[in-house]
């Protein structure tokens, strides 16, 4: 019930109205010029953020993710081009007036001395305050709703130098929240963080996005949690590119390989993971029980074994075990010692 | 907690007049409350004692306040800009800029219009220039380095620089002069007379309206200078302005009272430490107040030797420990 409420505070305000582009850019080009030398990063980039969805930015480094997030956020001019937000463009207005538009996560530590969560995160109504900076009953309303939506209640009065890094993310992303604008861009806001931590960080995101009609664009080099928890990709390589999509599309028609192309590992588009490469020149077959499938295969391409039909060492995979050559196996140690000898007595026996 | 912010404010402003008329009795000439009391009524008892309090330990007072607020709401300032615990005017090579500017006049007096530099505003405006120079010299380089530690070095060099300048200067100036800089290095509250205070007190006043009407800004700058941009701050025109703010109130005490170590440093932290909170709306009326409090302290101890002991040794015995414990708590 409550939640719903303070959903509302946060969505009445935000000038969206369904799923059209709240941002966007025309011809972007991005880089640096210095003393001259122009050194383009991206260019041609025509990209749509749209209210309401959850956008994670994924590319190789060096395909210069922070710098498009920095030219969005207007933090660094482009090369050519424009960004819009809402009609109006990004580089021709004031600070002031962008701090209204876009909320920032960055990836540079805070660290104020006796400041609580409270503190930091009124800091985030720094551009809706008055000259005094007086905190109103309606800039309160404001705080504790933003920390209310990120579930850090209970640590609302502590300092925030006592916070684990999980829980500073999540602050900092209450400060983000209370700026009450209709874009967050979060650079890298899981790194640093635990896995528990990663997934509970971008699943809030995705629910934050969702409820409360935000456009919210991270950067992250989690490429299986972006997979999961995005309503979009925007996938760069380094090969000045941006490719954008709904995440399983980018996956059906290849664009992550090509994104990620090495000859040491691939895009596993079976799992959304990166694969290694691994030398495989011996022949098995497996088959059997599905949950175990998965981690044996694994096991058995690390040592180097290629999974053919019908080929003359046959595994059998169990519900507890494996079973070759009708010899009972229970761990994956001593299948991969079984398997080794079978090879190395066929390799002698010739 | 709001109700202990009030109770240390009235505490504070009680101690900090307290001590101002301590300073106002304490001397080499015992004057009691009463006859202060009876001197600023108008009821004037003694003639000697009457000239003695207004013409001479009042103003003393008085910059002894002055000075204690400015470099105190000065190094809180700086604090806050560089993001470092240990900035202040002194160790950063401020009040050695300004130093240089006071230098520069002293000893070029014979070449300068007489009326300028005995009426006090030619030394203010050139402390306030060596200050603002030193200042916009450290903001330049704490770009390029953002190690604390580094910048503190740099900050020390800088006042090397001009310390050496100001030797140089002194190898080519008259003996009265140089007797008249060396006086002025060792610090001195009572160097302000009525005179100059026409001068110090506007200068001072300003330097801490701006100071108070940045306290918005500061609170985001807390958050370094990539949020405080996302926070619609701007960030040149809020540096401009502390500078300018520091250079008045780090430069103008300083053209008076000579170098005053440490003051900077050490207050801002008592400050956070007794109110616990890292807002400037309460740290710097907190800051006022203390640093006020402690440069009437350091007088009133200066006066207790036969000899009055110069007022730079006295805040550097306070100040000096703070900074050494503030490095030992960090590690």
């Amino acid at each position: 019930m409550i939640e719903e409420k303070e959903i509302n505070k946060f969505t009445e305000k935000s000038p969206s109205g369904g799923f059209r582009g709240l941002l966007t850019t025309e011809n972007l080009s991005i880089g640096y010029s210095k003393k001259g030398k122009v050194d383009v990063v991206q260019s041609e980039l025509n990209l749509q953020l749209r209210a309401g969805e959850l956008v994670c930015l994924i590319g190789p480094n060096g395909s210069g993710k922070s710098t498009l997030l920095r030219t969005l956020t207007g933090l660094q001019k482009p090369l050519l081009g424009k960004t819009l937000i809402d009609g109006k463009e990004i580089s021709r207005l004031k600070q002031s007036e962008k701090a209204l538009l876009i909320a920032l996560v960055l990836t540079e530590r805070v660290d104020i001395e006796n400041a609580t969560v409270y503190n930091l995160v009124s800091l985030g109504r720094h551009p809706h305050s008055n000259w005094w900076g007086n905190i109103t009953e309606e800039e309160d309303a404001f705080i504790h709703e933003a920390i209310k939506l990120v579930h850090m209640d209970h640590k609302m009065h502590q300092n925030i130098n006592e916070l684990s890094d999980g829980e500073r993310q999540r602050a900092m992303i209450a400060k983000a929240l209370a700026q009450d604008t209709p874009i967050i861009m979060l650079d890298e806001p899981t790194a640093h963080l635990d896995l528990p931590n990663r997934v509970e960080i971008m699943l809030l995101l995705h629910r934050l996005a969702h409820k409360t009609g935000k456009a919210i664009l991270l950067s992250t080099h989690e490429l299986d949690l972006a997979l999961q928890a995005a309503d979009r990709i925007w996938l760069m390589s380094a090969d000045k590119k941006v490719e954008c999509g709904v995440p399983e599309d980018l996956v059906f028609n290849g664009s992550f390989n090509r994104a990620f192309e090495s000859k040491s590992y691939f895009f596993n588009a079976a799992n959304g993971n990166f694969s290694m490469n691994y030398p495989m020149t011996k022949k098995v077959w497996v088959s059997g029980d599905k949950t175990r499938m998965y981690w044996t295969l694994r096991a058995l391409a690390r040592a180097g074994y290629m999974v053919v039909y019908d080929a003359e060492v046959q595994i059998l995979v169990t519900e507890d075990g494996w079973t070759l050559n009708e010899k009972i196996i229970s761990t994956v140690e001593e299948l991969l010692l079984e398997i080794d000898c079978l090879f190395h007595n066929s390799d002698t026996n010739r | 907690m709001k109700s202990r912010t009030f109770l240390l404010f009235v505490i504070l402003s009680f101690l900090t007049v307290g001590f101002f008329l301590a300073d106002l009795a304490w001397g080499s000439i015992h004057i009691s409350l009463h006859e202060i009391l009876s001197v600023f009524f108008g009821r004037e008892s003694d003639g000697i004692n009457s000239e003695i309090l207004l013409n001479f330990r009042l103003p003393k007072a008085i910059t002894a306040v002055l000075a204690g607020a400015s470099l105190s709401v000065a190094g809180l300032m700086m604090q806050t800009l560089f993001r470092n615990s240990l900035a202040d005017p002194y160790i950063l090579g401020v009040s050695s800029g300004a130093s240089l500017g006071v230098a520069l006049v002293m000893m070029a007096a014979s070449v300068l219009p007489v009326a300028f530099v005995s009426s006090g505003w030619a030394l203010i405006v050139a402390a306030i220039i060596g200050a603002s120079v030193v200042l916009v010299l450290v903001v330049g380089v704490s770009f390029k380095v953002h190690n604390a530690v580094s910048l503190l070095i740099v900050g020390l060099m800088f006042g090397t620089i001009a310390g050496s300048i100001v030797s140089v200067l002194q190898n080519f100036s008259n003996p009265d002069a140089i007797k008249l800089f060396v006086m002025w290095t060792f610090g001195s509250l009572s160097a302000v007379t009525w005179s100059y205070m026409h001068v110090l007190l506007p200068v001072v006043l300003i330097g801490i309206g701006m100071a108070f009407s940045l306290q918005k800004r500061l609170d985001g700058l807390l958050l370094g200078e990539n949020y405080a941009r996302g926070l619609g701050i701007s960030i040149q025109q809020t540096r401009f302005l502390i500078v300018i703010a520091t250079g008045l109130l780090a430069g103008g005490v300083t053209a008076f009272t000579g170098p005053i170590a440490f003051v900077g440093v050490a207050i801002p932290h008592i400050a956070r430490g007794l109110f616990r909170t890292s807002s400037h709306k309460t740290l710097l009326p907190a800051t006022v107040l203390c640093g006020a409090s402690l440069i009437l302290i350091c007088d009133i101890i200066s006066q207790i030797p036969t000899y009055t002991l110069p007022i730079n040794t006295i805040s550097a015995l306070f100040g000096a420990p703070i900074i050494i414990w503030i490095i030992l708590k960090k590690k």
